[in-house]
């Protein structure tokens, strides 16, 4: 049936809450409200108040909570309400959450679920809206997956219910709502680490994901008109990359341009343009370049301007091709 | 908040097997203790967290707990591995990083856990480990399980973040944890009266509604009546307790510390006349459950077992360097078999 990514959200919870009893739902505001974004809606009263917990109001009791549920074996999916409020929580994610099986020899796993949207495009200024993947791509011992459209978001949050590892989920809240796509009924998941080719192309590799795809697609569409046929990689995963399907169309293309709404410098494309640089500089017809957000706090005037726009990728596309 | 003092008449109650169980896992704890503190001065081991002068707040507290009860330590728990049942060697294993470690060397020495003993090998931030024990407790509550969970800290953890947060969840979800902190005086070099305004740790408590018990730390029956209270409150859904078992780090932080820096020499030499161990041993002498023969036997069959323990540890090397690479994830990711085939390259194949 046709979903938005909040609906297909709610769904993969849902599903994955009735198959397996171990998976308990944890946050603010989760329960009778159904989450600020409506992603636990109706779950509350599915599933009962010991299943969907409303908590106090701190993150790192939410994940330090988190954490000795799945020790215990159960699947916490924790809900963090926006991104920008995960920093009270950080050392509970990079000092534990992360560590566990590591520093642990194996002997404990936290497959915990974190979940929250990020990004802008809602104008909620500096503190609902930033876009902190890197932190967390950072830390060795997390999953970092990124959908960006109802079918992955489905197929991935079913996924990452499932792994072994703990995964940071990051939803693009500005795409919760701004499209239906048709989401299958039956159960089916979408592997973590697989990158998608969401349009094929012969001259210039785009890599992005989660809110900026359709954005980055438009562009495609307009340098089509341009005769410039664009590939995009919607990376889907952030952590751990998918490294063929990355290698795989900068080489055939030759010409790669990264797209992501964090602040450029210092950010995930950094780590892309490494990656092509070490590994397939022979096959680079022209610099790599990263069309990124600005260098300053998200500013809650003009935020249009602060998040790449079609115009922007666009220069960044004649950028690889004239070179 | 209720007050446990020294309650001589309660010994009676308790077996004196058990007394002198007590008694003999805070000598063993020493003992191994004071050795430990050696290797590492010989250059044996990189470091260790010395427990001296805190044995009846840990041996006291784990001997109230059941197999089935998980733990939450920190890094001075030595006297709360002894007394839950981790063999010396498996300790050892850990202060050395050899290949018997069940960590597989991963964590800097003190930072002990096994699975089989349902203990969690601890960080060293502090107090990260308390919402862990909550949501273990939460869970064994929700599956309807008859545990409860302990999570160990000191006085300096009680001025941190997730001491609120964990205090906080348990009490909101009534869980079954019990919050034991030994209040050893210091944080490093911050004396306890510069940690909070509070005129005690146990009633940062009713500020969460639950309860807070002061306990005198160094009377390890004390220590273990007051525990054993607690968690069967908690298994019969009482909820949390948060536990302050006053007590004194006779020794330095850690090996790395040189606590003549921040503390008067005549504190040390004061608190170490009240040692909960020759206390505990005063008592078993008067009550004749312990003569000095079994003391001077004890000391030498301890020390004995700790040098037979050190020889068999260090026969074995560390563990393979292959091995850092596992355990990151469930699955090893391509950067990481990359990782790991450059340095076999490097330091030649193994």
């Amino acid at each position: 049936m046709q979903m938005t990514i909040v609906q297909a959200i709610n769904s993969a919870l849902r599903d994955e809450m009735e198959r397996n009893q171990q998976v308990v739902i944890l946050g603010e505001d989760v329960g009778k409200n159904g989450g600020v974004f409506r992603a636990t809606e109706g779950l509350h009263s599915e599933f009962g108040p010991s299943r969907v917990m409303d908590t106090p109001l701190n993150e790192s009791g939410v994940i330090g909570v988190s954490i000795g549920l799945a020790l215990y074996g159960m699947r916490p999916v924790a809900e963090i309400e926006f991104l920008d409020f995960v920093y009270p929580a950080f050392d509970q994610i990079v000092s534990e959450l992360s560590k566990m099986r590591y520093r642990s020899g194996g002997e404990y796993t936290a497959p915990v679920v974190v979940r929250a949207p990020y990004g802008g495009g809602i104008k909620g200024g500096p503190y609902h809206s930033q876009s902190a993947e890197s932190f967390f791509a950072h830390v060795s011992g997390l999953k970092v997956v990124v959908p960006s459209n109802p079918y992955d978001a489905k197929g991935l949050l079913v996924s990452a219910m499932r792994d072994e590892d703990p995964v940071i989920f990051l939803e693009p809240k500005r795409l919760y709502r701004s499209f239906r796509a048709e989401v299958p009924d039956g159960e089916y998941t979408v592997p973590i680490g697989k990158a998608q080719v969401s349009r094929a192309g012969a001259d210039v590799s785009i890599f992005t994901y989660g809110s900026l795809v359709p954005t980055v697609l438009e562009a495609a569409s307009k340098a089509a008109e341009e005769g410039v046929d664009v590939e995009v990689v919607d990376l889907r995963t952030l952590v751990p990359l998918d490294v063929e399907a990355v290698l795989g169309s900068a080489k055939k293309t030759g010409r790669a341009v990264i797209v992501y709404e964090a602040p450029k410098i210092m950010g995930y494309g950094a780590e892309i343009s490494a990656l092509l640089a070490e590994e397939a500089l022979d096959y680079l017809k022209a610099p790599v370049v990263r069309v990124g957000g600005f260098g300053i706090p998200f500013p809650y005037v003009h935020e249009n301007l602060y998040m790449p726009t079609v115009p922007r990728i666009l220069k960044a596309i004649h950028k690889v091709i004239e070179h | 908040m209720a007050n446990i003092a020294v309650d001589q008449e309660r010994g009676e109650e308790i077996p004196i097997s058990q007394l002198r169980r007590f008694y003999e896992l805070m000598l063993l704890t020493r003992t191994f203790d004071s050795q430990a503190v050696n290797l590492q001065r010989q250059g044996r081991i990189g470091f260790y967290v010395p427990c001296e002068g805190e044995e009846a707040a840990e041996v006291g507290s784990a001997l109230a707990l059941r197999p089935s009860d998980w733990i939450f330590p920190d890094y001075r728990a030595s006297g709360v591995m002894i007394a839950r049942g981790m063999a010396l060697d498996t300790i050892l294993a850990q202060l050395m990083a050899s290949s018997q470690d069940i960590s597989k060397g991963r964590s800097m020495p003190s930072h002990y856990g096994s699975r089989a003993l349902n203990t969690v090998i601890p960080s060293s931030p502090l107090c990260t480990q308390l919402p862990h024990a909550v949501g273990a407790a939460l869970a064994a509550k929700i599956r309807g399980d008859d545990i409860a969970t302990i999570a160990y800290f000191g006085d300096g953890g009680t001025s941190t973040n997730d001491f609120h947060s964990a205090l906080n969840f348990a009490a909101v979800f009534k869980t079954p944890t019990v919050f034991f902190c030994r209040n050893n005086g210091y944080a490093i070099s911050l004396p306890v009266t510069q940690q909070t305004a509070t005129e005690s740790l146990a009633i940062k408590a009713s500020a969460y509604n639950i309860e807070g018990v002061r306990v005198d730390g160094n009377d390890v029956m004390a220590v273990y009546a007051a525990t054993r209270m607690a968690l069967e409150k908690a298994r019969s859904g009482g909820g949390p307790t948060l536990i302050e078992a006053v007590t004194y780090r006779m020794g330095a932080h850690s090996t790395s510390d040189d606590p003549t820096r921040y503390r008067d020499s005549r504190e040390v030499e004061l608190m170490r006349s009240k040692d909960p161990i020759a206390r505990f041993g005063d008592y078993l002498r008067e009550r004749r459950v312990w003569t000095d023969e079994d003391e001077s036997d004890a000391r030498q069959s301890m020390h004995d077992q700790v040098k037979e323990a050190v020889a068999r540890a260090e026969k074995f090397p560390h563990p393979d360097v292959r091995s850092l690479f596992d355990d990151v994830y469930a699955e090893q990711t391509w950067n990481l078999r990359a990782e790991a085939d450059e340095l076999a390259e490097e330091i030649g194949g193994y």
